[in-house]
């Protein structure tokens, strides 16, 4: 690759032309965290897919406004409720020059379904696949799914051929003691081939010329190199070493905005950082109230919302790059969002429902917080505990690194919290999701709503749930999502603060797309 | 002489199994590594599922035992993270971090010991005081901030020296990647070999002054300047020899700490080095690699003191009459 490069800026030299001629152009990028192997369904993490996606292709994509749109699938259609026929993309070459084939897609959905697999959800257990010929898939399914490829942009299709030949047909699992071939190398039908992989130092990426659509960047290749401190990330950037680092801390935007040749690209998330509430036990485990859980009142739950100044976090917090919300999803990923409204901003109304509910003493009641997960996640934490001060609660603020955080209040952990901030992002970029995870019953150990750590529970909104999971009709489905969220925000199963935002730093003469799933397709880039 | 090598040799053993046995206990507090593996939707059961197949769910004591076996035969298992072997991501790691220690004492010794004589020479000339001031700031600023420092000033507004990674590196035999040999690989090491260096450099330049101050005092110096002997020849010859004994101890003890405690300059610089994977690794609850790590800092202490021991007892005469 340097050779090349090198070759290329002689030939420039040689023949004369100046640098804004189209020549050979290499972006080189940082993200905080690494990429860490290249296994395509061993890891369900936004960034490994991000960087996956640009060597590996699904049977659909999403374009800059996260639209599905055609890929390795050129049309698709429900020739029966239970029936969809993929038409495969004819003429699609693998980077190793292997024809890419309905036998592949079989392969990869078995592949997804091995043990080991963290993306095993893409397509249900229940779903047969039946080859119809060379260029068409039939996926059966045991019950409607109008959502069904939703997730399909990130589930990776893989050469059967490839993978077998490199005996790498089983997931690469971190209790392996080999490497899996599959774990270094990629072979996907993208638009970029990985020419070089060093975990945690430096992986490489060449323009693949064989790509099946039209390419509308302009890179020869991408350098991609993590760089944990954001001190020193910014200041790759600053210095001009690197063409685009992300993300930026958000106290940065102004600086690299300040600064000539560089500038912050910042944009709405689709993650919405909540409060939730323990509205299980029947006794906190960390409050002085005793013989009663207060959170178990919705007027207690409502004092809290009220009480919570969300403007103030934005703008002292956040420094502007936060969207209030006022349901549990993003605006960007439901079309009636607009229909609802934050509950407002009233310590005297919390005050007196807490005086309402019998505290108008208050209580105290420990907080668990991440500090290392969310954008600011910490200080959001603090000013929730002093805005809820205003009305007599106090918070015992537990805020810890992910690692630990996570140990102590998911399942795994015995949802040990009685107060928390969490954040979620909806994999399928739909609301089914949401209710699954977030807002379903469970029950001690965690079946059902498995995130649903304080343990919300309403036989109305899970009766929704079930008939949204089935509902093909468009229309009538966002009817029944609405009815869902009104339903929880009315009983204030958790308190919805903001979507936060985006901020990528970007040198002067790149262009990219921004996506609001923070994820970074090189296929958008141009550099000049 | 035998006799005392294997006795320290068995004191040596039992540090190296107190720094297992703490390392393992340690890692029961960091935090769930299965949580760092899996995506955050990944169901109980599948997290059930891999918490048993990677043995966590055994009891403790087996836990320990396995480690210490497999850790003997330098078996640190598989990183959670990178889904490799932790001693073939430690060997891609060591030249990093050995080529920056290297030049980070290089850095000390050039510019401390110069520096350390002609303050130990000119007491009061205001360079030398100059010295112990800017001296004193690499004793009291932290590293990371002494790091950032430089990157703001040679990075980002002179933009003479990258603020990040190792450069261009060449390939030497089938393990071993240096940058000596790339003009980007000079300049990449420029920065952090400064910032892990300057407290090393303070030491040696404060140490030298001390002793010089000391050794110019004594009868000999005053003799050999009654002599008429010229002052390089006594500043040089009869007074830096006598006061570079302690410096030569120092220096080798401090090799050690400066391998073992390079992490925050690693981290800073993104120096691709075996320190930077360790606190990755800390993050993310990847106990393979954290384990691996301490005990080859454990490691490399109890040998550098091995050494030492074995060296004292060859020059000292009077510890092997004692033994007698």
């Amino acid at each position: 690759m340097n050779k090349l490069n090198l070759g290329l800026a002689s030939a420039i030299l040689a023949t004369g032309l100046t640098a804004s001629a189209a020549h050979a152009e290499t972006l080189k990028f940082a993200f905080q965290g690494a990429l860490n192997q290249l296994d395509p369904y061993s890891l369900n993490e936004t960034f490994t897919l991000s960087a996956l996606g640009n060597v590996y292709e699904g049977l659909t994509r999403r374009n800059e406004n996260l639209e599905i749109e055609p890929s390795l699938a050129e049309s698709w259609e429900v020739v029966e409720p239970n029936r969809w026929r993929f038409h495969l993309r004819e003429g699609v070459k693998f980077h190793n020059g292997n024809d890419f084939t309905a036998e592949d897609v079989a392969f990869s959905v078995e592949r997804l379904h091995g043990e080991g697999s963290d993306l095993a959800k893409r397509v249900g257990s229940d779903v047969k696949v039946e080859i119809v010929d060379d260029h068409t898939v039939d996926f059966v399914l045991a019950g409607p799914n109008p959502i069904l490829h939703y997730e399909w942009d990130t589930w990776y299709i893989m050469d059967k051929e490839w993978t077998e030949a490199n005996d790498a047909v089983a997931i690469t699992s971190a209790s392996d003691t080999t490497p899996n071939y599959a774990a270094l190398h990629a072979n996907g039908t993208g638009p970029f081939k990985l020419v070089s992989h060093e975990p945690g130092v430096k992986t490489v990426y060449e323009k693949y010329d064989g790509w099946w659509d039209e390419a509308t960047h302009n890179l020869d290749g991408v350098e991609f190199t993590p760089i944990g401190s954001d001190a020193t990330r910014v200041a790759a950037l600053l210095s001009g070493e690197l063409d685009m680092v992300y993300p930026i801390p958000v106290q940065d935007v102004k600086r690299v905005n300040d600064n000539a040749g560089t500038m912050a690209m910042t944009g709405p998330e689709l993650r919405t950082i909540f409060l939730g509430m323990d509205q299980m036990r029947d006794e906190l485990i960390y409050s002085d109230v005793k013989g009663k859980n207060p959170f178990k009142d919705v007027r207690v739950r409502k004092a809290f919302y009220q009480a919570i100044d969300i403007e103030g976090i934005k703008r002292k917090i956040m420094r502007d790059l936060s969207t209030p919300s006022a349901i549990m999803i993003s605006p960007f990923l439901f079309a009636k969002s607009g229909d609802f409204e934050r509950l407002p901003y009233d310590p005297d109304a919390a005050k007196a429902l807490l005086t309402e509910a019998g505290y108008a003493d208050g209580f105290s009641v420990g907080m668990d917080c991440p500090n290392d997960r969310y954008v600011n996640d910490e200080a959001i934490c603090q000013a929730v505990a002093s805005m809820l001060a205003r009305i007599g609660i106090k918070v015992d603020l537990n805020a810890q690194p992910k690692a630990k955080y996570f140990a102590k209040v998911l399942a795994s952990g015995g949802f040990d919290t009685s107060f928390y901030l969490l954040g979620w992002t909806p994999g399928s970029f739909d609301s089914w999701n949401i209710l699954d995870n977030l807002i379903q019953c469970r029950d001690e150990a965690g079946k059902g709503g498995a995130f649903n750590l304080g343990g919300y529970c309403s036989a109305e909104v899970d009766a929704l749930a079930d008939k949204i999971l089935v509902e093909n009709d468009p229309d009538k489905r966002d009817a029944l999502i609405a009815e869902a969220y009104t339903l929880s925000n009315n009983d204030v199963a958790h308190i919805p603060l903001h979507q936060q935002g985006l901020a990528w730093g970007v040198a002067e003469g790149v262009e990219l797309a921004q996506r609001a799933d923070n994820q970074f397709h090189f296929r958008f880039v141009t550099k000049n | 002489m035998f006799g005392f090598a294997i006795r320290r040799l068995l004191q040596a053993m039992i540090v190296m199994l107190v720094v297992a046995l703490l390392a393992f206990t340690l890692f029961r507090f960091v935090g769930d590594p299965v949580n760092q593996m899996v995506g955050i939707e990944t169901s109980i059961e599948e997290r059930e599922a891999l918490r048993e197949r990677l043995g966590l769910n055994d009891p403790i004591p087996v836990q320990f035992f396995r480690f210490v076996t497999d850790a003997a035969r330098f078996d640190f298992g598989t990183s959670y993270q990178f889904r490799q072997p932790v001693s073939d991501l430690f060997a891609k790691r060591i030249p990093a971090t050995l080529e920056l220690s290297f030049m980070s004492a290089l850095f000390a010794l050039v510019v401390g010991i110069p520096m350390g004589i002609y303050a130990g020479l000119n007491r009061e000339a205001a360079l030398s005081k100059l010295f112990l001031s800017v001296s004193l700031v690499g004793i009291s600023l932290p590293t990371f901030f002494i790091g950032i420092l430089l990157i703001f000033l040679f990075s980002v507004t002179l933009q003479w020296l990258p603020s990040f990674g190792r450069g261009e590196v060449v390939e030497v035999g089938s393990w071993w990647t240096t940058g000596f040999l790339t003009i980007s690989g000079l300049k990449a090491l420029v920065l952090p070999s400064i910032t892990l260096g300057l407290y090393q450099m303070t030491l040696i330049m404060r140490l030298i002054r001390a002793e010089m101050l000391e050794v110019i005092r004594t009868d000999y110096i005053k003799f050999a300047r009654a002599r008429g002997l010229p002052d390089r020849i006594v500043n040089f010859r009869h007074a830096l020899k006598n006061t570079m004994v302690p410096v030569i101890t120092i220096t080798g003890l401090q090799l050690g700490s400066i391998i073992a405690f390079a992490t925050i300059t690693e981290t800073v610089f993104q120096w691709p080095g075996m320190g930077l994977m360790f606190l990755q690794a800390v993050q993310n609850v990847d106990i393979p690699i954290m384990a691996a790590y301490l005990l080859l800092t454990a490691f490399l202490f109890v040998a550098i003191n091995f050494i030492v021991d074995i060296l004292y007892f060859v020059i000292d005469p009077r510890l092997r009459i004692g033994r007698a």
